[in-house]
């Protein structure tokens, strides 16, 4: 039964209060509110009025209105209310399956490794083990443990071999491949956006409108496009509002705005609180030793390290990771994620769930790390650094990593990349696959990594505006 | 008459492929010191014999060398520090606004060179300075030595006792100047990024000091250090905290291969520009290429213009957390040495680059030529300062309005900092 729009939009409202009930925002409005009682345009009579009036001037409601904003972007629109949680995750039943044999075969590698080099999921780490980390908690890189027995847990061209076996067991195709069908790798029926489609969504980047990274070369002069972006740029910051901001970025961010534009569109402020929660992911981490930890510490020697873009921020990189694995807020989700963490134990503490550890399900951090890294030119502050790459995780890099049907998952991506080129160069298309090198086994890595490590950090920064712009991974393929 | 047709000839007895590549790949013939020769890419040892009273002899119109014969007046630590005061106090005698002191009488546009003694002439006026501030670091250097050798940190006197002129267990008898050492004020807040210190090192080439003329190289980098910065008086003999010589690094347990730890002069300026904003960077690389043609300009009166030479420095520049650039030294044979590939390919570019200025066509040579070449031959160099232009159009030719380059910022800039620099620039 299809689902009716006010339905639909009471539905969200229900979620979005409930969501924001109980936030700090919240009770900083209700603060605010109380503090407004003690000035003289208040009036009793019109208590009401006065008071929106006041939140209005005062800023407080542009706050409330990007946090609204906030919400809808990052949690999708509720399907009929008698749908099932795991509908909300994915709702094409084979597409679940596939996630939940992917991870059963992650979690599998992970507990061998575990076994093999007796080390546990997850340990207490003794006290003195816990200060010397405390001490070089700003320098980690430099520390060298053995960790030639950590090997990664699967490189992408694995993810990318389960992805190409896809299958929907409601579709039949029996015809052989040919010009007519599909050449690609990816075999399954999802539906995927053509150029008028992709023309028309992304309209911002017509060849008639202005975009900076292009517009804003030496050769052309700043009067022509980019002064007056970069006005109007600084105008959305002094008003704060989140919307215009998302709308602004699809042209791009001139450098010195870009860091207050992303926070501002991810609606990260770093709130006293939030310093707060990163310092206590940040205890967690000194006190309990995860097995994951190597293999993130070899990840970021194996990537960043040898990056001639990123080796400088080795460090930040520990100290955003080691967080991240610990930080249960990421488990929030998962609800519309089709990918379930694994969950284990601290040693010796089966079973009882505050001694719980969940994983991201993606083990393999060498997708992680580079996207960790470009965000270290824009922020350098810890605990902002680490609050933006969480918030860019959670909206729009986990689909990397998972299988979905989602238009911006990693599956359709691969869809769309193969169509577009299969529709639009098909000679190229058909000579890659005849000399063995089918495009997708080429972009994939790509795609999966948002590009970061294959760009310019100046130009990738460029691209990662337009997902944000567009609050969509689509630009990717 | 001119020779007008053959290939140019030339020597060097630097065995570097990154010069010997760009020499084969113009056709140039190799041929030996005692042979009829266009052009000679010497060692600095070598140009000081050919302009030496004894062993020096005269050069020919057609032969073209790759240093000026008193180079040192900029490339020794201890000259370059006494050029650069003599042409502040000069500048102040004359009244010049560019003179002009703050409240504490610090130089306001001119203050770009650490607190420097020579040692041991200047000994008791460092002492003074340093009691000023006691808990101070400083920096020694020996004037004649190059990566990052004999260096040391100190930050008390005892350190440095056997400098001191009246010391009675100076064994130092030797007044030469190979003994002589220079002392700095440590610039012990260096800008820090990713927690590291590192030093900038930009490629200028000048073709005359008189008028000067000279061009900065757009792809410089950054030098970072391995280990983390700390100005913990613990790590002051730690040199792979402080020195950021790649002479030194290389031999640190983290060195990596790939990147050498360098960083592209681009990478900096998005990082700055990021964090930072975009006027304060802007600023940044102004007053970078001001000190850089302010060191020029210091040392134009005392250089021999001999119209034979031409000259590709290093300029080593730290950059302070106040987002304040330092000039440290500058190098008079920049390494040619390439430690990872990307630097292979930057020092190869850089020598093709200088040759298409100094040598015009890759043609046997001139030197009695303007020395102006064509803007399409620049390659990766742009105009830092042409003293002709400056003279010539009544405004400044430094680095406003130049098309195609990445570094600065384009079109005109108004400097609203109140500086009388526009007028001065000529």
């Amino acid at each position: 039964a299809m689902l009716d729009p006010d339905r639909g939009l009471s539905l969200t409202i229900a979620r979005v209060v409930q969501r924001l009930q109980g936030s700090s925002l919240h009770s900083q409005l209700e603060r605010q509110a109380r503090v407004s009682l003690h000035k003289p345009e208040i009036k009793l009579e019109s208590l009401k009025e006065d008071i929106k009036d006041f939140l209005k001037t005062s800023g407080w409601e542009k706050k409330l209105q990007n946090a609204v904003y906030s919400e809808l972007n990052v949690f999708p629109s509720p399907c009929h209310p008698a749908a099932p949680p795991e509908h909300i995750k994915e709702p094409l039943a084979y597409m679940r399956k596939a996630q939940g044999s992917w991870e059963k075969r992650i979690l599998k590698s992970l507990n061998s490794m575990s076994t093999e080099l007796n080390i546990p999921l997850a340990q207490k780490r003794p006290v003195n083990e816990q200060k010397e980390l405390l001490n070089k908690w700003n320098e980690m890189g430099t520390d060298e443990p053995n960790l030639s027995l950590f090997r990664p847990v699967y490189a992408p061209k694995d993810f990318l071999e389960v992805l190409m076996n896809l299958r929907n067991p409601n579709y039949e195709n029996g015809e052989q491949p040919s010009f007519r069908n599909h050449l690609g790798l990816i075999q399954v029926p999802l539906k995927v956006k053509d150029i008028p489609e992709l023309k028309e969504d992304f309209s911002e980047l017509g060849l008639n409108i202005g975009q900076l990274g292009i517009d804003d070369s030496a050769q052309v002069p700043p009067e022509f496009f980019e002064n007056e972006h970069v006005r109007v740029g600084q105008k959305v910051l002094a008003e704060q509002d989140s919307a215009a901001a998302q709308q602004y970025v699809r042209q791009g961010c001139p450098t010195a705005l870009r860091a207050d534009l992303w926070a501002l569109i991810l609606n990260i402020s770093n709130q006293p609180e939030d310093i707060l929660y990163y310092e206590q992911l940040k205890s967690n981490v000194i006190q309990h030793d995860l097995l994951v930890d190597s293999l993130i510490y070899k990840d970021v020697k194996l990537t960043a390290s040898n990056d001639d873009y990123y080796f400088v921020f080795e460090d930040y990189l520990y100290q955003v990771l080691l967080c991240f694995s610990r930080d249960t807020s990421v488990l929030e989700h998962f609800t519309y994620s089709s990918a379930t963490p694994p969950k284990s134990y601290i040693r010796g503490k089966l079973g009882m769930e505050e001694y719980a550890v969940f994983y991201p399900p993606n083990v393999n951090y060498n997708s992680f790390i580079l996207s960790v890294a470009p965000l270290c030119f824009l922020y350098h502050e810890p605990s902002k650094l680490y609050q933006i790459f969480r918030e860019m995780y959670v909206r729009f890099f986990f689909r990397l990593h998972s299988i979905s049907s989602h238009p911006s998952g990693i599956v359709s991506l691969c869809l769309l990349f193969e169509t577009l080129l299969q529709t639009h160069l098909p000679q190229l298309f058909y000579h890659l696959r005849e000399i063995g090198a089918q495009p997708l086994r080429i972009s994939f890595k790509w795609m999966v990594r948002a590009f970061s490590g294959y760009l310019a950090t100046d130009q990738l920064l460029l691209l990662w505006d337009r997902i944000l712009g567009y609050n969509s991974l689509e630009i990717l393929a | 008459f001119r020779i007008m047709a053959g290939k140019v000839k030339w020597v060097t007895d630097i065995e570097k492929s990154v010069l010997i590549n760009n020499f084969e790949k113009r056709g140039w013939i190799q041929v030996a010191e005692n042979e009829d020769w266009n052009f000679y890419w010497m060692s600095v040892q070598t140009i000081r014999n050919v302009f030496s009273v004894e062993t020096g002899y005269r050069l020919s119109d057609d032969q073209i060398v790759n240093h000026f014969p008193n180079h040192y007046e900029l490339t020794r630590k201890d000259l370059m520090v006494k050029n650069i005061k003599r042409y502040r106090k000069e500048l102040e005698k004359e009244g010049s606004p560019l003179a002009e002191k703050d409240e504490n009488g610090k130089y306001i546009y001119l203050d770009f060179v650490p607190v420097t003694f020579m040692l041991p002439a200047d000994y008791n006026l460092f002492v003074e300075e340093f009691r000023k501030n006691p808990s101070s670091t400083w920096i020694m250097k020996p004037c004649g030595k190059a990566q990052g050798k004999g260096i040391f940190l100190i930050n008390k006197l005892s350190q440095i006792k056997k400098w001191s002129r009246d010391s009675k267990t100076s064994s130092f008898v030797s007044q030469s100047s190979k003994e002589a050492y220079v002392i700095s004020l440590y610039i012990n807040n260096p800008l820090l990024i990713g927690g590291k210190k590192f030093d900038l090192r930009l490629y200028v080439l000048v073709s005359t000091y008189r008028p000067l003329r000279c061009y900065m190289y757009k792809l410089g980098f950054c030098r970072f250090c391995t280990v983390k910065y700390t100005p913990s008086t613990s790590e002051l003999d730690n040199m792979f905290v402080h020195l950021t010589n790649v002479a030194i690094q290389k031999h640190g347990d983290d060195y990596n291969h790939i990147h050498g730890g360098k960083w592209t002069v681009s990478n900096l300026r998005l990082y700055l520009e990021s964090t930072r904003g975009k006027e304060v960077t802007n600023k940044l690389f102004d007053e970078i290429h001001w000190i850089i043609v302010q060191s020029l300009k210091a040392v134009a009166p005392v250089m021999n213009n001999d119209k034979h030479c031409f000259e590709c420095y290093g300029y080593d520049i730290i950059i302070d957390d106040k987002l304040k650039p330092w000039l440290i030294e500058v190098n008079a044979s920049p390494s040619l040495t390439s430690s990872t590939a990307n630097d292979r390919i930057l020092k190869y570019n850089l020598i093709n680059d200088t040759l298409n200025i100094a040598v015009p066509n890759g043609e046997i040579p001139d030197c009695k030529w303007n020395k102006s070449p064509p803007k399409e031959v620049l390659g990766n160099y742009e105009v830092l300062y042409d003293e002709e232009m400056a003279q010539s159009d009544g405004q400044d030719r430094d680095l406003r309005g130049r098309p195609g380059q990445s570094t600065g910022a384009k079109g005109s800039r108004a400097r609203d900092s109140g500086k009388p620099v526009l007028t001065t620039w000529k």
